[in-house]
């Protein structure tokens, strides 16, 4: 009984996460750039998923203020911004390059050079490792001596 | 193959490193996941807590509806500067956790500290008989049904409590039921130091 229903949630949940139709745009190209606008905007509430792809309440609240806005006529910088200064930068799923963020957007680099730099350290240790060294005329003598083979 | 180390007793001391490298970081992971742990259960620390945008800034421009039957006038951004540090407190009559904190409101009330209630997405009557059943804390009250003055706030879920010092700047938001614990250890010395 609970597998079928189990069974059944996982084939309903993608269908439910759908906006509802009611809300879109008439205008294709407008309702498109609401939707590249939307996908820009975390919800804030399952903090995973853009506003587009949420069936929060408040991501319906947040994806019709970005189509009425897109529908005035507001560019897509403007939009972004309403949502930004209410919402702070936890909102833009990109996060803006500032100081706070700096260590995030720069943690590739950082993480690339540290990278590179272990390697060349452990390559030139490879070179500097001395490989067998021959004996010096003393040690042969000893060597001789021990094995009681006659001397060169 | 063997590495030939320069000095016997750095190579030696490298290794004893080596072995303790593992232990430390363990040993440091530890604390750090006893830390979270502890925040969680006195609630200095949230994994989903995010910063207000709105710390330091004047609340929005707004103008909301009293809630009819409760006698308390209607809330607007000019009520929010009274010379005095004060509450704006959003709830619903839908909200479990807004059931937990109510009864620090109905503390905060009674010694005298001045709260604002804003009902979010709430039908009236149900904010009327939350408030008839459990008492109403609120100086004002406004009537955001539909949530919008609730997004210029940046309020992602309710309860939602923000602290205005006595000039009406935000100062401090708590996304989430203001506990005992939250009303003595920052509710109760913020509004002191912002008095």
């Amino acid at each position: 009984m609970i597998r079928w229903l189990l069974l059944l949630m996982l084939a309903a949940g993608p269908a439910l996460a759908v906006g509802d139709p009611a809300d879109q745009l008439p205008n294709p190209a407008q309702e498109e750039r609401a939707r590249v606008i939307g996908r820009e905007l975390r919800c804030m509430v399952c903090q995973n998923q853009s506003i587009e792809d949420s069936d929060a309440d408040l991501a319906r609240d947040l994806r019709r203020i970005v189509r009425e806005q897109v529908a005035q006529g507001k560019p897509d910088e403007a939009v972004l911004t309403f949502v930004h200064e209410r919402y702070g930068d936890f909102v833009l799923l990109k996060p803006p390059f500032k100081m706070a963020t700096a260590l995030l957007w720069g943690m590739p680099a950082i993480a690339l050079l540290g990278g590179a730099l272990l390697i060349r350290g452990m390559r030139r240790r490879q070179r500097v490792a001395p490989g067998p060294q021959e004996l010096t005329q003393a040690e042969r003598d000893r060597l001789a001596q021990l094995s009681g083979r006659p001397r060169e | 193959m063997s590495e030939a180390a320069p000095n016997p007793e750095a190579a030696a001391w490298r290794r004893r490193a080596l072995l303790l490298a593992p232990l430390a970081a363990a040993g440091l992971g530890g604390a750090g996941f006893y830390a979270m742990l502890r925040g969680l259960g006195t609630g200095d620390y949230d994994p989903r807590g995010v910063p207000s945008a709105l710390i330091g800034k004047a609340p929005p421009d707004f103008s909301l509806p009293p809630l009819e039957g409760t006698g308390l006038p209607g809330l607007s951004a000019a009520d929010l500067r009274t010379g005095k540090p004060m509450l704006v407190n959003f709830f619903a009559s839908w909200c479990v956790p807004c059931v937990i904190e109510h009864p620090q409101l109905m503390r905060l009330a009674r010694e005298g500290v001045a709260i604002m209630g804003i009902a979010y997405k709430d039908k009236p009557v149900d904010s009327l008989g939350f408030l008839k059943q459990r008492g109403t804390p609120y100086a004002r009250l406004g009537v955001d049904q539909p949530g919008r003055v609730a997004i210029d706030w940046g309020l992602y879920g309710v309860p939602e409590t923000y602290l205005l010092d006595k000039g009406g700047i935000i100062r401090w938001r708590m996304a989430g039921p203001v506990t005992e614990e939250i009303l003595a250890q920052q509710v109760t010395p913020l509004l002191r130091r912002y008095a």
